[in-house]
């Protein structure tokens, strides 16, 4: 038996990442901001995006998102009460949204143009391992965590909160009963990240929303 | 989660490759994963042989190398090596670190195969 050694040195997701890079030229070319929203199931991402949306509109800005789940178009339809285009995708049972449903999804959305956006919300599906590895061309990875999760999520998925650029922490309003170690929270998120800008907030109460308004007014501006 | 359709994807670029040696059947599919490429190595190992099935890539290897992750120290001004991925700092120094040097790589390095198999055509 002779055997010979072929190199192929080739990315596994290399399909992902030129389509991702492609959308990055389309949305840098368009001038709108992109985020990709991740954490686990229940954190919140829906009720932060909500607010979100609802308050960029009230301040005049052109906003959309997009959805990903399993199942259901329950979060878009939320989401369409903010007023802004929504559009749920469904991976019917895929953990993760790719760059390939991204760009199908932006083809033919009734009344949305990247050019006519100044932000899109990509809210992925909730799981805090597979979106990680899958870029969808956004210019901001946010990386959520409740304080109901435990302290030590960045630890446990150093994955996802290595790769974001910035960190939220929902439903601070209830950190007290849940005995949630702000500190320890902060610092374990650093240690995954060091000096990651770190929001945390309330969709109940719309507490460190300015701050967070404020840091996508001066991303999409940078 | 995804471990299936990485295997699956990995089996497909391999087969594409293989058109250049008709008859070949591989031996050893060598992979280069980073310690922060979100795959499970155990469940790359565990559908390796379902995928494989049917194809010139059944009963062959799959070997799995694991790369640390390398993060630039600006204060040591060189690359190092961590230990873990519980923390991002030099373990040199201490310094917390930004830029990442190695570690996501998810890449199919090489693949053997066995040359017996290959019909020699038009010689």
């Amino acid at each position: 038996m002779t055997t010979r050694i072929v190199e192929l040195r080739r990315g596994i997701l290399k399909k992902n990442d030129e389509l991702a890079a492609g959308l990055r030229g389309r949305y840098t070319a368009a001038g709108v901001l992109v985020l990709n929203l991740v954490s686990s199931p229940g954190t919140g991402k829906t009720a932060f995006l909500e607010l979100t949306l609802k308050s960029l509109r009230a301040r005049g800005a052109r906003v959309a998102a997009l959805v990903g789940d399993l199942e259901t178009d329950n979060d878009a339809r939320r989401l369409a009460a903010s007023g802004a285009p929504v559009r749920q995708i469904n991976t019917h049972g895929i953990c993760h949204l790719d760059a390939e449903m991204i760009s199908k999804h932006l083809l033919g959305w009734e009344g949305v143009e990247l050019a006519g956006l100044d932000y899109l919300f990509i809210e992925n599906v909730g799981n805090l391992v597979c979106p990680s590895s899958y870029d969808l061309g956004e210019k901001i990875r946010v990386a959520l965590l409740s304080v109901t999760e435990g302290e030590d999520k960045p630890l446990k998925y150093p994955t996802l909160f290595n790769s974001a650029d910035a960190a939220v922490i929902t439903k601070i309003d209830i950190a007290e009963p849940c005995g949630f170690d702000r500190e320890l929270a902060l610092r374990n998120i650093n240690e995954i990240r060091p000096g990651i800008r770190i929001f945390e907030t309330s969709a109940k109460t719309g507490v460190g929303m300015e701050e967070w308004l404020g840091y996508l007014k001066e991303q999409r501006k940078g | 989660m995804h471990e299936l359709s990485i295997v699956a994807s990995i089996v497909d670029t391999v087969t594409e490759s293989l058109a250049a040696y008709p008859g070949a059947r591989v031996l050893e599919v060598r992979l280069r994963v980073g310690a922060l490429a979100s795959v499970v190595v155990e469940s790359l190992e565990f559908c390796w042989g379902i995928a494989a099935e049917g194809t010139a890539l059944e009963g062959s290897k799959l070997v799995v190398n694991v790369l640390p992750v390398v993060m630039h120290c600006v204060r040591c001004g060189r690359d190092v090596e961590l230990e873990g991925v519980q923390s991002f700092r030099c373990p040199q120094c201490g310094e917390p670190c930004f830029d990442l040097r190695q570690g996501r790589e998810l890449e199919i390095d090489s693949f053997e195969i066995d040359e017996m198999d290959v019909v020699e055509e038009k010689r």
